[in-house]
């Protein structure tokens, strides 16, 4: 049952993936992207991390993305041009990529296979038998441990308001 | 097909999500998907750190993403703002076309 | 095995009552607002209107679907598929009532009890922007454009308040899993007053109450808030050029949106399935109301005026009903299942009342005054609210 879901998800999210390399049109590429951040959150959840599935929707798909489709509906971005592309490119683009990708994952497989576990849904407990992705878990790493982190990246989203702010008001 | 998923499917998918997005960084010529390309890639990483948090059974790996995530939302509101500045000065969309430094 | 054949029939109960409960909503949404600005509203077609959604259903799927020359079909299609199948999903973590047991299978009246359910509701409604903004884009409609980026602008900047507001019963409840936080405000304080969250110590939350419900009616773009999508305002907003069925998809997606918030609130402010009085007494109050809702049906029933022929047959027709249904209530085996469910509905029913009073009685903000509201006074407030409410538990412990 794993097996499958994690298949059909890690499918969809390579099927997305692509469509967003290949589509002309960046509102078709943005879609595919919202795609690829759903099979993703289910790929978290099989990985026990729910806290980080429901983040990543609410954040990700749900925030970032609305952003990007936002400006492409404003700056009415249509569908790229075609462009003469050479040759060499044509014809050992896509194998070279497939070629370079098909070594990284042998290379991961040869490596990390017998070095990793089995992935087991509602496998990702401490020793204790506490599950750890869960909010509580995450929360309290969160407030104890990262406290100074968390403290920055607020000061950082800080800066990238005004930053914001800054670069798109008007010129008067 | 085995009944569990060894981990290391999680990390191809992750390399081959990344490789993807370098893809999409390099060859194409729209800001804005070159812009999801980047984004393309920090979810591959994402699913990498949450994929060894996993492995070694602690939570730093889903706080260490968390953090990705919260830099990525930062950087896509101020990079779409730089886009739309662009948008505005040069009326244009391709990267190939924002060349006036070069001679 | 049995697991899927149960939550397979849940499922199939869930989205039947759901969609039956949307299609009557607009009926009763009709007849309220009608009686709001003293007219009759629905009234002929069936006993008092009670066919009319029938009627309009029969009307949208037969009504030609005219789909524009130059829109990109695919995500003018996805659309309204998009929007209505969010809003069905997020249903599934809402619980109805407490843990049943039917034929000796014990379950949990919910399709899904997930342990960050709460988050899951705000994840969906986070992604059911695109329905409307992709609506709106693929179009091709200048109107349709404005409209759906308003309308998405409206929608993410009102999740901000809704989610802090949401975060403060959280504190008090400690957890994220919306069975569990309603079956954390059982019990009463002196046996009088419930333990709602919004009248819980150490913080009543009436301000948070407030402010989730502002949010929610900008959420499902409802009266004040409805400027992107109201039938004056540039040209219907999003869904001028729907017609048929995407504009039914449209609209059962805003309905069945409103009944998933509001049984958010009942969860979170009022108390869920818990009853407003003690035990004993609560078990006889649904029964009670049904049977003076049959008593009054008999009543007027007999007296109707010579015009109305039709009301002297069915409203004792649906006396009756009611006299059956209120002794249903009264079923020992049946009764722990039903007044959980009971309460759930009437508190449900009341917020749902509550959106449609609005509709019947503001006027609608203008775009600039409703983004200025949400950002610059309900989410102060709403951090303000969380600020006090954090400190208020942080000190009690």
């Amino acid at each position: 049952m794993d097996a499958i879901l994690f298949l059909l998800f890690a499918a969809i999210a390579v099927a997305c993936g692509i469509n967003l390399v290949v589509q002309t049109h960046p509102i078709s590429s943005a879609i595919s992207l919202i795609g690829v951040m759903g099979a993703l959150a289910v790929l978290y959840l099989l990985l026990g991390a729910e806290f980080m599935a429901a983040a990543q929707m609410i954040v990700y798909a749900g925030a970032i993305m609305v952003l990007f489709v936002f400006v492409i509906m404003l700056l009415n971005a249509g569908a790229e041009k075609k462009r003469n592309t050479a040759t060499f490119a044509k014809i050992f683009g896509v194998p070279a990529l497939v070629g370079f990708l098909g070594l990284v994952s042998f290379l991961i497989q040869k490596e990390m296979l017998p070095r990793t576990d089995h992935v087991k849904f509602g496998g990702f407990v401490d020793k204790d038998g506490k599950a750890l992705g869960t909010a509580e878990a995450v929360g309290n790493a969160l407030f104890t441990q990262y406290l100074l982190p968390f403290e920055v990246t607020s000061i950082l989203i800080l800066i990238a308001i005004l930053g914001a702010v800054v670069l798109a008001r008007k010129e008067i | 097909m085995p009944a569990t998923v060894p981990l290391s499917w999680y990390l191809i998918l992750s390399a081959i999500l990344f490789g993807l997005g370098v893809a999409g960084f390099l060859f194409r010529r729209n800001i804005i998907t070159v812009f999801m390309s980047i984004e393309l890639m920090l979810n591959a990483v994402n699913l990498s750190f949450i994929a060894f948090s996993y492995q070694l059974k602690q939570v730093d790996g889903n706080i260490f993403a968390l953090f990705v995530m919260v830099v990525a939302a930062a950087e896509a509101a101020v990079g779409l703002a730089i886009i739309l500045t662009v948008f505005k000065n040069r009326a244009t969309l391709t990267i190939d076309e924002v060349s006036t430094l070069k001679n | 095995m049995e697991f899927f054949i149960i939550t397979a029939i849940k499922a199939g109960l869930v989205a039947f009552v759901l969609l039956t409960l949307a299609a009557y909503l607009v009926w009763i949404e009709r007849k309220v607002l009608a009686h709001i600005q003293l007219r009759i509203g629905p009234y002929r077609v069936g006993p008092h209107g009670l066919l009319q959604p029938l009627a309009d259903l029969i009307k949208l799927v037969t009504k030609e679907g005219v789909m524009p020359a130059e829109v990109n079909k695919f995500y003018y299609l996805l659309a309204p598929f998009l929007a209505v199948a969010l809003a069905l999903v997020s249903i599934s973590v809402i619980p109805f009532g407490r843990q049943i047991e039917v034929f000796g299978y014990k379950t949990y009246m919910e399709l899904a009890d997930v342990n960050i359910g709460l988050l899951l509701i705000l994840a969906i409604s986070a992604v059911s922007v695109y329905g409307i903004a992709l609506g709106g884009w693929a179009s091709n409609n200048k109107y349709s454009l404005l409209g759906a980026l308003r309308s998405s602008a409206q929608m993410i900047s009102y999740e901000l308040p809704m989610s802090i507001a949401l975060v403060s019963p959280l504190l008090m409840a400690n957890t994220l899993s919306l069975r569990e936080i309603a079956e954390a405000q059982a019990g009463f304080y002196f046996s009088v007053i419930p333990k709602w969250y919004i009248f819980q110590a150490p913080a009543p939350q009436f301000i948070a109450f407030l402010i989730f419900l502002i949010a929610a009616f900008a959420e499902t773009n409802r009266i004040p808030f409805d400027l992107p999508e109201a039938e004056n305002e540039l040209v219907a907003g999003f869904h001028t050029e729907y017609s048929s069925m995407g504009f039914a998809a449209f609209f059962t997606a805003e309905y069945v949106n409103m009944v998933t918030i509001s049984a958010l609130a009942t969860h979170l402010f009022l108390g869920g399935w818990n009853p407003p009085v003690v035990e004993p007494v609560a078990g006889f109050i649904p029964t009670l109301i049904f049977f003076g809702a049959a008593f009054f049906l008999f009543f007027h029933g007999r007296q109707s005026v010579a015009t109305r022929t039709w009301d002297r047959f069915t409203f004792p027709v649906f006396g009756g009903v009611f006299l059956g249904v209120g002794a249903v209530f009264q079923v020992p085996m049946l009764k722990e299942a039903l007044g959980p469910l009971f309460w759930f509905g009437a508190k449900t029913g009341f917020i749902l009342f509550l959106y449609i009073w609005v509709r019947g009685t503001l006027p609608r903000f203008r775009f600039d005054q409703l983004m200025s509201f949400a950002w610059k006074f309900l989410f102060p407030a709403s951090l303000v609210q969380l600020l006090v409410t954090g400190l208020v538990v942080a000190l009690k412990e």
